[in-house]
């Protein structure tokens, strides 16, 4: 209690100091010539935060580009795209690659989808808020937290306290290798009924999609409200039926926020780490590059590798975020706004 | 932006004619939000099921013999089962983290906010949007500079330009990079409420002479109160249960609670009566602040979601 006591103390320590800088660095513009005056004190507005990202994310993204350039040996040497063409070419790096791209393309469809769901279904039900909430529980876990819970779920023999391992069992005539003897390693295996399709990668997919549903849920909720009444009414007066007024009506209207979701949900699958660490660790071809990055770095210390696993992250958000915006304008422009 | 609040904070106030719902789907959707809620029921009821019963039957049948105890939480609350302090230790340490990693970053950023909404200066756009394009860039593009920052400082050529910070495992260092990270977000949010307030009102006190420190502090703060708590308890539950600044930056002793939770997944991934508790325990804090807060939550989230 006392370590906590003294850090709320720094805290407010950090907060005054920066409360007495901004005043002092505005009061100091006065002193400048009038035509620099008002120039001062944006400054003294703007310094802190302009400091924090070029120090904190600007510089050390370009340090990272740079460092991707370099090979991993104790005295690096320029090797201009060595690490991308490495990546390209290993096959386990190129496993995570796709991996973190069936991670987006999967967990972004079903989140939106099932949201989307979940938001025109509850919508003007009794009970409507409970729903939402129970369904946005997983989003106020940590992802790690998520993992534990999943692992328990997922867990295998001889402890037969998993949950799936028990329904699988319960289920006539399921064949052993879909689990049907109950003494599956879910989270180990790649093949399931006897085909490999990455099965424990979509195991853990599952958990981000029970995680992210919840968010997607709420803000498709308070969209759908937006939609103006007289809208719907009137496509109901001209003989439409529910679904032909949602999918006619509601959907082009909420087409932005779904575009927001989806994006945020892109992004969020990109980073996914936690999930991964706390479950199967990135074993049984489970890595995603966020996982991998953390590997690479920090158990291998191959420094040039890892930097270029992260600029390949950062590569793979950029379409989604301009395809983001171009979409929105074009949104605005139907509705309107 | 101020209709979407007024639409969120409505109850239900949609006539029945206008919902777009039949009645298969509302079952279908019901029984999908149960099923959704059964893993952390699961979790719940086994971390009161004694050790024996957790790690040989599965939870589902503790209806059959009931036998709850409250041990396995004093358990991994006191010793987390011979590996150091206990869990309480780290819960601690996860709150040491979580409000200055809140305040501070929100602190400099509604300043930014501020400049960037109701102040003229050349350039101000472009700031701007270079400020957006930071959001886009992964935590992990930066992680490992801002690391050799604190190690070895920051030099042109061989002019030290920032002397290095020797801020290993203390928490201060995990306080910066939650303020450097969570800075884009944080503007973004804040710019979107604050540019959003009445010009007249803004500008009649300028007319009146006030200067920008005085209509900050005395008019925008006080009217930027939703915002800044919506976008407060999203921070705190965002470094709460985040889990890799935890890990890299604030050595073992500033390990978060979900940090060790992890730890403790992989040295003791059988212990299931731990595991359960103790991630019940660092699932509650973030659980209290949403449910207890969920209106202003929701506001904030939908301020940058929904105007996009």
């Amino acid at each position: 209690m006392g370590e906590l006591f003294s850090a709320l103390v720094s805290m407010l320590v950090a907060v005054a100091a920066l409360g007495a800088f901004v005043v002092l660095l505005y009061g100091l513009a006065h002193l400048l010539p009038r035509r620099a005056r008002e120039g001062g004190r944006v400054v003294s507005f703007l310094f802190p935060a302009i400091l924090c990202l070029v120090v904190g994310l600007f510089v050390p993204a370009i340090k990272t580009i740079w460092a991707s350039m370099f090979t991993d040996q104790d005295k690096p040497k320029f090797a201009w795209f060595g690490q991308y063409v490495d990546i390209y070419q290993t096959k386990g790096s190129r496993e995570v690659v796709f991996n973190s791209m069936t991670w987006v393309v999967l967990g972004t469809l079903v989140t939106t989808i099932t949201g989307l769901a979940v938001a025109r279904y509850t919508d003007g039900m009794r009970g409507e808020r409970a729903m939402r909430s129970v369904i946005f529980i997983p989003g106020a876990i940590s992802l790690a937290g998520a993992g534990i819970i999943w692992k328990f779920v997922y867990a295998v023999a001889p402890s037969n306290v998993g949950l799936l391992n028990q329904v699988t069992k319960v289920i006539p005539g399921l064949p052993a290798n879909m689990g049907g003897n109950g003494t599956r390693n879910w989270l180990l295996n790649q093949e399931f009924g006897g085909v490999n399709f990455h099965f424990n990668t979509l195991l853990l997919i599952v958990i981000f999609i029970w995680v992210s549903t919840g968010f997607a849920t709420v803000v498709f909720s308070a969209a759908i409200k937006g939609v103006p009444d007289s809208l719907i009414e009137a496509a109901k007066i001209d003989g439409a039926t529910n679904s032909q007024a949602f999918y006619k009506v509601t959907l082009p209207y909420i087409r932005a926020t779904i575009v927001t979701v989806a994006t945020t949900t892109t992004i969020a699958g990109l980073k996914a780490y936690d999930i991964v660490a706390a479950t199967t660790g990135g074993r049984f071809h489970t890595s995603t590059i966020a996982n991998e990055f953390f590997d690479v770095f920090f158990t291998q210390n191959r420094d040039g590798n890892g930097s270029a696993l992260a600029v390949v992250m950062f590569v793979l958000v950029i379409p989604i975020v301009v395809f983001n915006r171009r979409a929105q304008r074009r949104a605005e422009e139907m509705i309107g706004a | 932006m101020i209709e979407t609040v007024e639409l969120t904070t409505e109850p239900v106030g949609r006539s029945v004619s206008v919902a777009l719902s039949s009645k298969t789907g509302k079952v279908v959707v019901c029984v999908l939000v149960f099923f959704w809620t059964i893993p952390t029921f699961g979790l719940l009821v086994s971390s009161v099921r004694p050790e024996k019963e957790v790690k040989t039957t599965g939870w589902w049948t503790a209806f059959l013999r009931p036998k709850f105890t409250l041990s396995n939480y004093s358990k991994v609350w006191n010793s987390a089962a011979g590996s150091g302090d206990g869990l309480g230790h780290y819960f601690l340490n996860s709150f040491k983290i979580a409000i200055p990693s809140t305040v501070i970053p929100i602190s400099i950023a509604a300043l930014a906010a501020y400049a960037f909404s109701w102040m003229r200066f050349k350039g101000r756009d472009w700031l701007y949007i270079g400020v957006i394009c930071l959001l886009a860039v992964p935590l992990q593009m930066a992680l490992i500079p801002v690391l050799q920052l604190n190690t070895h400082g920051a030099h042109i050529g061989s002019i030290p330009i920032i002397p290095a910070l020797g801020l290993q495992d203390s928490i201060v260092l995990v306080w910066m990079a939650h303020t450097f990270f969570g800075m884009p977000f944080a503007i973004f949010i804040l710019r979107n409420f604050i540019s959003a307030l009445p010009s007249e009102l803004i500008e009649a006190a300028r007319v009146d002479g006030a200067g920008h420190l005085t209509v900050f502090r005395k008019l925008v703060l006080p009217l930027s109160i939703p915002a800044i708590a919506s976008l407060a308890i999203f921070q705190f539950m965002w470094v709460w249960n985040d889990l890799l600044i935890g890990r890299l930056f604030g050595g073992s002793k500033n390990l978060p609670i979900i940090g060790k939770l992890v730890e403790l997944a992989g040295t003791r991934g059988q212990d299931w009566h731990l595991l359960t508790a103790g991630a019940f325990v660092a699932m509650a804090v973030p659980l209290v602040v949403f449910f207890s807060l969920q209106r202003f939550f929701v506001r904030g989230l939908l301020a940058g979601a929904v105007k996009g």
